[in-house]
């Protein structure tokens, strides 16, 4: 099968071709294909159960996948292939892979025996070995940019949801990742904080950062995504440019989606 | 009573009228008389009563030699019982701990042989008496009468009496240690288990080898729930070393008891080692305290747990204030 090892010419940040995931007897994903070229911003939507925190998942290999090719920055996710034949990674090769992609959690999943700045510091000082006094330095940068440079000491307990959400997102970013997962970063949060999360993010797009959302909000999607994929039931349905998909639908599944979220 | 009003508006009122009540409205503070909780003082008093008859019975009884008590409460047989069974009891723990960890990192392995090893020592020494355990390591030199270390093939190896390696002392730290693995296993897999799924998941994502994710984000989150059982475990084995008497080891229980066989002064020698055991049970429970307050760091309950003197000085003052409705509340508060 050296068809599809054959990379492409010019890599795409994430590249899946035909992806297939089942939990037991469960198809979640029936073959997702898309192509994310770096410095893009790709929103996934859909009902929940649709496979887009699936997906996502599988792009940093949480999950396995059991059908079809998934590459990030040009290498297979998970594995290598070697004259055609395909070796599952070992540990350490896929924490290294992991180490960068950066990931955001619906539930922020911060640690909560640590406070703000040990939550960033933690991952680059033990994984990637940074020295402690460079990695604190960078965090302050980082808890300064997601304006929350006074909170370098509180514990996550002391922070409410978006200010813990956007320390989650200076943790991933603090291993300087290529690439960014936001699972519904903005779903636990109350209506008045979810503005301050999608600012960050907003940012972060206009630094240049491959950002994958899976989200509901329409209006993040319409104004930062370069495209937007709707999903249902383990398929992409529709995608292309925001202002198509969401303004302009063309499938029954995807209008009647939207005129319940809009 | 029968005719007190239901509904909210009726205009003219019936009988208790209170003078305090009218102005209520602008947020003034509630000045009401506590109802008298007379019951309580009466349950107070009758314990108390109690309590002085048994303390009595005992403190005053002429068949208690109080000076014997006192006399050998310090003599250098019972400090030397005393520290070996203060060393029984923590190299046991250390053992149980190591092994704790390990198996119960075993049990929940997806590999099916470790998870069976597991299973089965948990069911062996949780399933046997612990005093069976220590007849069966003191005399492990039955069954197997020579220990042998040494390279395969070679000429090379280390030979030695088994009942010279396994003494008294190692047996009793072996078995007690083993036993106890078993228990704590039970509580490290609970504790583990009791940190969210998507606190590893977060690790993971962020580049973290599964064994540092389980070293620095789920164990010191699991510790919070492993802590007090883990101390009650503790305190349990200070007295479970009690039964190494019966392979003659000489700690605390057995000096008392050799002691009484010679002066009869048995329950003179019984509270002389029943005061140790509660003195080293008090200052565990108060180390227990503090590890427990670290352990709380970030904990959703912002304040820490109060340390053993603010909760005394808390009950106290909650027994002697008559008002009971808002001071429990307080006294887990109370940190200065």
């Amino acid at each position: 099968m050296s068809a599809v090892s054959e990379k492409p010419a010019m890599n795409p940040m994430v590249d899946a071709q035909s992806v297939h995931k089942r939990f037991g007897r469960l198809k979640v994903l029936k073959g997702i294909t898309m192509s994310v070229p770096a410095g893009a911003v790709v929103c996934l939507i859909g009902p929940s159960g649709s496979g887009k925190s699936t997906f996502l998942r599988c792009i940093n290999h949480l999950e396995k996948i059991e059908a079809g090719r998934l590459y990030v920055d040009g290498e297979l996710v998970g594995y290598r292939e070697k004259h055609g034949t395909l070796y599952e990674m070992k540990d350490r090769e896929v924490c290294g892979k992991r180490a960068e992609i950066g990931m955001v959690f619906q539930q922020f999943n911060l640690f909560p025996h640590f406070t703000a700045l040990q939550n960033i510091i933690e991952s680059p000082v033990r994984v990637k070995r940074v020295p402690k006094a460079a990695a604190v330095e960078r965090a302050r940068e980082l808890l300064e940019q997601v304006g929350l440079a006074d909170k370098a000491d509180a514990y996550p307990s002391q922070l409410s949801g978006g200010q813990q959400q956007r320390v989650a997102i200076a943790r991933a970013l603090a291993m300087e990742p290529k690439l960014m997962l936001f699972d519904e970063p903005t779903s636990a949060l109350d209506p008045e904080l979810v503005g301050d999360v999608l600012a960050v993010m907003k940012q972060l797009a206009e630094q240049g950062m491959t950002m994958i959302v899976v989200t509901h909000e329409m209006g993040f999607a319409r104004e930062v995504a370069d495209a937007v994929y709707f999903l249902d039931g383990g398929v992409i349905v529709e995608s292309g440019a925001p202002a198509a998909v969401l303004s302009n639908p063309q499938h029954e599944r995807t209008r009647s989606f939207l005129s319940k979220v809009l | 009573m029968s005719d007190s009003p239901v509904m909210p508006d009726q205009g003219t009122s019936k009988s208790d009228s209170s003078p305090d009540a009218p102005s209520g409205a602008s947020g003034e503070a509630i000045r009401a008389i506590p109802v008298k909780h007379y019951w309580r003082w009466v349950g107070a008093v009758i314990a108390l009563l109690l309590a002085a008859v048994v303390i009595r019975l005992f403190v005053l009884s002429p068949n208690i030699d109080w000076g014997a008590v006192r006399e050998f409460l310090t003599v250098p047989r019972i400090m030397a019982g005393l520290r070996l069974t203060l060393i029984y009891t923590v190299l046991s723990m250390a053992l149980a701990v190591v092994l704790a960890v390990t198996m119960a990192v075993m049990r929940m392995s997806v590999n099916p042989v470790l998870s069976t090893i597991s299973w089965l020592y948990i069911w062996l020494f949780r399933g046997t008496p612990a005093l069976l355990q220590i007849l069966f390591w003191f005399n492990i030199g039955l069954i197997i009468p020579k220990l042998w270390i040494g390279i395969p093939f070679t000429e090379i190896y280390f030979e030695a009496d088994t009942n010279r390696v396994i003494s008294t002392s190692v047996a009793a730290v072996l078995a007690l240690g083993v036993c106890e693995g078993a228990y704590l296993a039970e509580i490290v897999r609970a504790g583990i288990q009791s940190v969210e799924y998507g606190q590893s998941e977060a690790a993971l994502a962020l580049g973290m080898k599964r064994s540092l994710a389980f070293r620095r984000i789920i164990l010191p989150q699991a510790m919070r729930a492993i802590i007090p059982p883990t101390g009650n475990e503790f305190i349990g084995m200070l007295k479970t070393t009690s039964l190494v008497s019966v392979i003659a080891a000489r700690e605390l229980m057995t000096e008392a008891q050799n002691i009484a066989a010679q002066n009869f002064l048995t329950i003179e020698l019984l509270i002389v080692a029943a005061s140790w055991y509660l003195f080293v049970t008090t200052i565990m429970t108060i180390g227990q305290y503090y590890i427990e307050r670290y352990y709380a760091r970030g904990s959703s309950n912002r304040d820490l747990p109060p340390t053993p003197i603010q909760r005394m000085r808390a009950s106290f003052r909650r027994l002697l204030l008559p008002a009971g409705g808002s001071v429990p509340s307080a006294s887990g508060r109370t940190t200065s």
